[in-house]
């Protein structure tokens, strides 16, 4: 395996409080990725994905534990870490005072990169970030979308080895989503090592060769997403739902249904009850012929939302 | 270092770290430029106000002050009464030093909250190759050379209005310059504390920078006010870098000393604020 390009062991970052022990935000991780990857962070808010991307970006200090980044130690290589990435934060602070183009250019001159080069580049990135058209407006005309692209356009403009993604697409419409997961598609295609933090499931499917849960600073889980899958849910779930006043008798007895319940396991949430199984329809087809007719149900493949659901206890978005 | 595959992922190490020396070295060098070219093109959105007050206020009030106030000053006291020159002569070099605080005063607030807070480019910054200080020494450039063009502005004014008696006038322009960077490193930093704007920056205006305008020597000498109100002056970058225009303007008399004071004041603040104000943005942009 080639060296990683970023490596964390134990990584801690805790921050203090008055008259209080300090508050742990990162509690111990380690991962690495390699060169190429698409490498995730999948937790809830709060777990404490920004601050490690903060870490590795080079603009937070760590409280302990080993981080290379690129073989560099960020605490005494921060601005030679920083020359070879790309950096979408979690909050846009594009200068809402520059117009769209220009945004690019100032940014493009922090990397030392001369005038010329700097242009021809913001020219090709609002090209890819189909923003060519509006080049000259006002950021604050934009669409949500369309920041989070031009944020994304400006994050390339030093061509860096490593670009990470801040919740990229948190509190955009499902079109603009695509629209963006598309442009990060051919960014990895193109072999772009992207690491990524989301709390959605779906986002972390779709972009993630492989990725960590995180739940409050430390790592639950480490894997691809099908590998998670397998290792932490059933093939297939079955939802059901029997009426706010049903639900909690019914459990019950779907629970202890021939001593061990439907399926592999079940999970009871207060409006609905997931049965995982390999089939869906044979759990709906038994629970039927035991006399329960819920009052809708679903069958669908696993997902990433039951892996943490069965890690934690709890949902990822609450 | 032992065994091959150590060898290699060592060179492979030094490749990179080559690489990215490299490509961070013209940033640690000339970021501070960057960061100042960054706000010349931020300072473009609204130049037309910066030359309109840089033109307007001189004229303004080297006419209503200078003019319409000296020749009620003049009349009644003689043509040599303030400091042994005319009303208009004294005070045009305190309205310069003037116009170089109301820039910082301008400059160094509320972009300062807009670039940490509400509009926080800065954390952008942060996150390429350069650095909090880099950030901070940016600013203070491109608010120098706007500064700059405002003050010499005013000193042209101010020979068109035959206020500069001396021949040494216009070394007032970069006293003018150097007191305004002095006060407004120093309201930098004190902005950079600030996690919100809740009415500290409108005080500031209230009450330093009014107060500061009134009893610095700006219209009427230091020792007219009783002695309890006379520590405002000594404690005023404004009226330091003023008394030490006077000189070059007109060859107000003091003490060498006296003058040597309000150089290495100035200095002191503005190396203060400097310092203080690197401190500040290292510690907000490192989370
Ligand atoms: N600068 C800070 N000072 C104090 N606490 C912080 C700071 N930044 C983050 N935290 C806390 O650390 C925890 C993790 O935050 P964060 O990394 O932003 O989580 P996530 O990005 O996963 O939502 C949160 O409880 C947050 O309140
Ligand atoms: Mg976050």
């Amino acid at each position: 395996m080639p060296a990683p390009v970023i490596a964390t062991q134990n990584l801690v970052k805790s921050y203090p409080v008055k008259n209080s022990k300090d508050f742990v935000a990162v509690d111990g991780i380690s991962f690495e990725v390699a060169p190429g990857e698409s490498f995730g962070l999948l937790g809830p808010n709060g777990a404490g994905k920004s601050t490690t991307m903060r870490m590795i970006g080079a603009v937070s200090t760590r409280t302990s534990g080993d981080l290379d980044v690129l073989g560099l130690d960020p605490n005494r290589y921060g601005p030679e870490i920083r020359s070879q990435l790309g950096v979408v934060p979690q909050e846009n602070n594009l200068d809402l005072e520059l117009k769209v183009r220009e945004n690019l250019l100032v940014y493009g001159r922090y990397f030392g990169l001369p005038r010329a080069r700097v242009a021809r580049r913001a020219d090709e990135l609002l090209e890819f970030a189909q923003l060519a058209d509006k080049a000259g407006a006002k950021v604050d005309d934009l669409s949500g979308g369309m920041k989070r692209r031009l944020t994304i356009a400006r994050a390339l403009i030093n061509d860096p080895r490593i670009l990470l993604l801040d919740e990229p697409t948190t509190g955009l419409d499902p079109q603009a989503r695509h629209i963006l997961w598309d442009r990060l598609f051919r960014l990895k295609e193109q072999g772009t090592t992207l690491l990524l933090t989301t709390h959605y499931m779906d986002e972390a499917e779709q972009l993630c060769d492989r990725l960590v849960v995180v739940d409050k600073g430390r790592i639950m889980a480490e894997g691809s997403p099908a590998d998670l899958i397998r290792r932490y849910s059933s093939r297939e779930v079955l939802e059901v739902r029997f009426g706010s006043t049903q639900n909690a008798e019914v459990a019950d007895r779907i629970q202890s249904f021939g001593g061990s319940g439907f399926g592999e396991r079940v999970d009871v949430l207060p409006d609905r009850i997931l049965v995982y199984s390999e089939s869906g329809e044979n759990e709906l087809e038994r629970m039927t012929a035991a006399g329960l007719h819920p009052i809708t149900s679903l069958v669908r493949r696993s997902s990433l939302e039951d892996v943490f659901l069965r890690l934690t206890g709890r949902n990822l978005i609450e | 270092m032992s065994g091959p595959t150590n060898d290699i992922s060592d060179d492979m190490r030094s490749q990179t770290l080559a690489a990215a020396v490299a490509a961070a070295a013209r940033t640690r060098r000339y970021g501070s430029w960057y960061v100042a070219e960054h706000r010349f093109r931020v300072m473009r959105s609204y130049a037309q106000t910066v030359l309109f007050t840089a033109v307007g206020s001189p004229l303004v009030y080297l006419y209503a002050m200078g003019v319409g106030l000296a020749s009620l000053v003049d009349n009644n006291l003689g043509d040599d009464a303030v400091t042994g020159v005319s009303y208009l002569a004294f005070l045009a070099p305190a309205l310069l030093a003037s116009s170089a605080i109301a820039v910082a005063s301008e400059e160094f607030t509320y972009p300062i909250m807009l670039g940490f807070k509400w509009n926080p480019t800065f954390f952008g910054m942060n996150a390429s190759s350069i650095q909090p200080g880099q950030i901070i020494n940016g600013i203070i450039i491109s608010v120098a050379v706007r500064m700059l063009v405002t003050c010499t502005i005013f000193y042209v004014f101010m020979l068109v209005f035959g206020a500069v008696p001396g021949r040494l006038g216009f070394v007032a322009v970069p006293v003018a310059l150097v007191t305004g960077l002095a006060f407004g490193a120093l309201v930098m930093a004190y902005t950079a504390t600030l996690k919100d704007d809740t009415g500290q920056l409108a005080m500031v205006q209230r009450f330093v920078i009014l107060p500061m305008t009134l009893f610095s020597g700006t219209f009427f000498p230091l020792d007219v006010l009783p002695p309890y109100l006379q520590w405002i002056g000594w404690i005023s970058p404004l009226w330091h870098g003023t008394e030490l225009s006077r000189v070059f303007a007109y060859g107000l008399s003091e003490p060498i000393w006296l003058s040597l004071v309000h150089v290495l004041y100035l200095a002191a603040l503005l190396a203060i604020g400097w310092v203080w104000a690197r401190r500040l943005a290292t510690r907000r942009l490192n989370t």
